[in-house]
């Protein structure tokens, strides 16, 4: 049976009619096309899933829908400014953080939402924070060094 | 593909999502057939692998915004914990961090943050995992729960609410409402440790929690709690029985936790072997008391 539920997605707001069944992650790419919420595991070990839920980052893939009701969501494609790439992507790109992708709108929004808080980080704490974010080409090494690229910048967690 | 995870969709399912302790009353009442859920960490994968599985139509009660369920205080030297406090509220609450540090710690080490964020301590108690991490700090810290059915409510020691792997002693309509235990006092210690088969985002092969009382450099109080060891969560009771009375030396700590690895009764099973849970039962105790008594 169908409900109605408001999310803030992206600064935007929508009304939507799901069905209980439906996950957050189904809502965010089947219905509202934000394909950079990828599918993975469905059971919340990857990671690649990930979106900011009141700033937060949860798995989307375990999230129904109808619980996010009323919640502000951040996909990556919140990041985007015209065509300005976010500092985060910048550094990711220089620092080789990625190579397939697949992994990566995740890793940004954990990393995003990591530096918005007010924190001088340490390697061993970037590692714990993405803990929850696997990568099966990388290695991590390259990630960690574009997150503490980005950390060192001097307007690290102002940016939009 | 039939075993294949995420292979198996949601039931369909009527969601009722009280927001008070009453509507969920008259809910619990009213309903014939449901399931309480809240952060769904468990629920979903259990699904989609086919370990739980539901009709179409099945109700579920979401409790995760019923206000009485939310909430981290301390008053009269007693901490309360609303059942659908999240794990990140554990770990970032300023009363748990100064009245229990072993919470905080422990949640510190489960699963991943994008999980923490999401997932509640009632949860973690309900789905009753022997190797629920919560456990082992809430048995050694001398917690009680309370449960809410539809007319009565009634609390009792956390060592009574397992009955077994994934039981627990609540009825079909019943929810567990809050978690108490006594602040730390002065002089008070505890130590956690859990052991998983590598460093982050793991399901424990041990785990172990240590509450301490010294005094004249004697073992004064004893608790400790196993978890992932035995059918539930459980304390070394003969292990405490030992210690107490007895001077704190090396000596003594290793004769514990040979007692303690004597206590507990693990399985074989795909993370580990019953042997080595019960050699890590013997080492571990050893580290935590050796960590706790300096």
């Amino acid at each position: 049976m169908k409900t109605t539920i408001s999310l803030y997605v992206n600064k935007r707001k929508y009304h939507l009619d799901v069905e209980p069944r439906e996950t957050l992650l189904e809502v965010l790419r089947e219905k509202l096309c934000l394909i950079s919420v990828h599918r993975g595991c469905q059971e919340g070990e990857c990671g690649v899933c990930t979106v900011l839920l009141d700033g937060d980052p949860v798995n989307s893939c375990l999230i129904l829908a109808v619980q996010a009701d009323g919640a502000r969501i951040t996909t990556l494609e919140g990041l985007r400014k015209d065509s300005e790439l976010h500092p985060l992507m910048k550094s990711f790109l220089e620092q080789h953080g990625f190579q397939c992708g697949y992994c990566t709108p995740g890793f940004l929004l954990t990393a995003y939402a990591l530096l918005s808080r007010p924190k001088k980080l340490s390697e061993g704490e970037i590692r714990e924070a993405i803990a929850g974010n696997l990568c099966r080409c990388t290695g991590y090494v390259n990630i960690v060094k574009s997150i503490e690229a980005a950390a060192n910048q001097k307007d690290a967690g102002n940016w939009w | 593909m039939k075993n294949f995870i995420g292979s198996r969709v949601l039931p369909d399912m009527v969601y009722h999502r009280p927001e008070s302790m009453d509507e969920a009353k008259s809910l619990l009442n009213k309903l014939q057939q449901f399931r309480v859920v809240a952060g769904c960490t468990d629920f979903i994968p259990a699904i989609r692998r086919g370990a739980w599985r539901f009709e179409d139509g099945l109700n579920i009660l979401a409790v995760k915004n019923v206000r009485e369920l939310k909430g981290i205080a301390e008053q009269g030297n007693t901490v309360t914990i609303g059942a659908a406090s999240t794990l990140s509220e554990i770990e970032n609450s300023p009363v748990i961090k100064k009245h229990s540090p072993i919470l905080a710690d422990t949640v510190k080490e489960m699963a991943s943050w994008q999980i923490r964020n999401t997932a509640t301590i009632g949860g973690n108690l309900c789905t009753a995992s022997p190797a629920a991490d919560m456990a082992p700090p809430l048995l050694v810290l001398d917690a009680k729960v309370t449960v809410s059915g539809p007319d009565k409510e009634k609390t009792l020691p956390l060592n009574e609410f397992f009955r077994g792997p994934g039981q627990t002693i609540l009825h079909s309509d019943e929810i567990l409402t809050w978690i108490q235990f006594p602040a730390l006092k002065k002089g008070e210690r505890t130590f956690h440790i859990k052991m998983g088969r590598r460093n982050a985002f793991t399901l424990s092969i041990i785990s172990l929690s240590v509450w301490l009382r010294i005094k004249d450099g004697d073992f004064e109080g004893v608790r400790i709690a196993f978890g992932a060891v035995a059918p539930t969560p459980m304390r070394a009771h003969r292990t405490e029985e030992f210690l107490k009375g007895n001077k704190v030396s090396p000596e003594i700590i290793d004769k514990g936790a040979e007692i303690a690895a004597g206590e507990v009764s693990p399985i074989s099973d795909v993370r580990a072997s019953a042997e080595y849970r019960k050699d890590m039962a013997y080492v571990l105790t050893k580290k935590a008391l050796t960590a706790c008594v300096l």
